[in-house]
């Protein structure tokens, strides 16, 4: 009787889930350059993450998380997609 | 406004917007004055590049957390469900426990549920209802080895069970046995042949736990009306199955089980769980503590990617230096290890060098300067 379905939810819009988009390769070369660092120095992200698997993001791209923080409004975070 | 076009750049997008408000309808020249020192005082209270803000961070976070400690047996459980406040729960989320002592949901109903229509029967349809809730008697029958097990007519009712769904429940669950219902006495009688008294008492503290309807994990209900809309708050945590619901809004509906939401929602939304979580205690002894303080904590916890507690497992495992994890918790072991495999310690951030009695390499956002020495001719 119980409606239990064993499948995950995939959660689309959710108040704690900022916005993810993925960089293109241009945009991503020039956040690198800009701060100097490279990919792997970036925080990371799995592309496991639920968040993420609609942009279809693989290693190697990075991600831009469109934060709403109290102090600052909205805020721009990077994260790179690892593979585990 | 085109005078303060350009410290839109300048500014974070609040405090520009702010800046925009306040200065609606002054005169140029003068709100330009207005931009000018705001922008001033902003440039003055960012953090110096250097400053070490992690060791600041700890230190504000820790000193009322001594003060913590004192209230946590004052305040423990709120007065309707039972809730790990104070220290523990600040230990529990910065550890990155899997496990929490006390998980909770807050169910978030879709309109017209939430204006409270039928609210009870709502929130008792995603409690977790077993066999032992609508049982009241049990009993082994060694004559014919069957297991009577008498139900509550007036349970059922309340959790509205039926017959035919205790019945599906039960066979679907347990394999080759027989069970029918006679005047609310569920018989459960195995196929095979003799079957031991062992046997048959395994069988009843089995049936004891065989899940009926609801949803699993969540072991407790409670609809309360906060502001103008009902929610139902539960002990017990399962989010993937909620948002399933489709009643529920799932939209808001969180989880204090920081795991879940990264397994469910993604590394992201975990950060801004802990944010809240970890503020809401600080908040709820009425001390003070920057969010800055607490943001940095949070980025740090999931900057892999997937939440890595504060603890000699987590972040600490992850530092290059073999002297810097052997000086946070079982020291002999990772000098062990290291010695083992022959690791270098290149001595490059702060605990090593204090133990050296060296200047530290501290602060964040430093620059390495590398020069290119030229021969200067006499």
């Amino acid at each position: 009787m119980a409606r239990r379905k064993k499948k995950k939810f995939i959660a689309k819009k959710h108040t704690l889930m900022p916005k993810h988009v993925k960089l293109s390769e241009k945009d991503k070369k020039s956040l690198l350059e800009k701060y100097h660092i490279n990919l792997k120095e970036l925080p990371k992200i799995l592309a496991t993450d639920p968040a993420i698997q609609a942009l279809g993001a693989k290693s190697g791209d990075v991600i831009k998380i469109v934060r709403h923080s109290p102090t600052a409004g909205e805020i721009n975070f990077y994260r790179g997609v690892a593979n585990e | 406004m085109a005078t303060l076009k350009e410290y839109q750049d300048k500014l974070p997008p609040k405090l520009f917007e702010e800046l925009k408000d306040e200065t609606k309808g002054m005169a140029d020249s003068k709100a330009k004055k207005v931009a000018e020192a705001v922008y001033e005082e902003f440039r003055m209270s960012r953090v110096e590049p250097g400053e070490s803000v992690g060791l600041v961070g700890a230190e504000s976070i820790g000193e009322p957390g001594t003060q913590m400690t004192l209230n946590t047996f004052h305040f423990a459980g709120v007065a309707e469900m039972n809730v790990t406040m104070g220290l523990p729960r600040i230990i529990e989320i910065l550890d990155g426990r899997a496990k929490i002592k006390t998980p909770m949901m807050e169910i978030f109903l879709k309109n017209p549920y939430n204006k409270g229509k039928d609210i009870k029967k709502i929130a008792l349809s995603v409690r977790e209802t077993v066999f032992r809730d609508i049982a009241t008697e049990f009993l082994i029958n060694l004559a014919d080895s069957t297991i009577e097990a008498k139900m509550s007519k007036k349970k059922m009712d309340d959790l509205s069970v039926t017959d035919n769904m205790v019945l599906k429940a039960i066979t679907g669950t347990v394999k080759g046995i027989t069970a029918r219902i006679k005047e609310n006495v569920l018989i459960v009688k195995t196929k095979g042949k003799e079957e031991s008294l062992n046997e048959i008492y395994r069988l009843k503290e089995k049936l004891k736990d065989i899940f009926i309807k609801g949803v699993k994990g969540i072991k407790q209900v409670l609809p309360v009306k906060r502001e103008d809309e009902f929610i139902i708050i539960t002990a017990g945590t399962n989010l993937n199955e909620v948002l399933q619901l489709e009643f529920v809004d799932e939209e808001r509906t969180i989880t204090n089980d920081i795991f879940e939401i990264a397994d469910i929602l993604g590394i992201e939304a975990a950060r801004q769980a802990i944010i809240n979580e970890v503020y809401k205690v600080i908040e709820s002894q009425g001390l003070n503590v920057d969010i800055r303080h607490i943001m940095l904590v949070a980025d740090t916890i999931c900057s892999a990617g997937r939440i890595k507690g504060i603890t000699r497992y987590g972040v600490v495992s992850e530092k290059s230096s073999v002297l810097a994890r052997a000086s946070f918790e079982t020291p002999i072991r990772h000098i062990i290890n290291a010695s083992l495999v022959g690791e270098v310690d290149e001595l490059t951030s702060v605990v090593e060098n204090v133990m050296l009695n060296q200047p530290i390499p501290v602060g964040t956002g430093l620059p390495g300067l590398v020069t290119k020495s030229t021969k200067v001719d006499k």
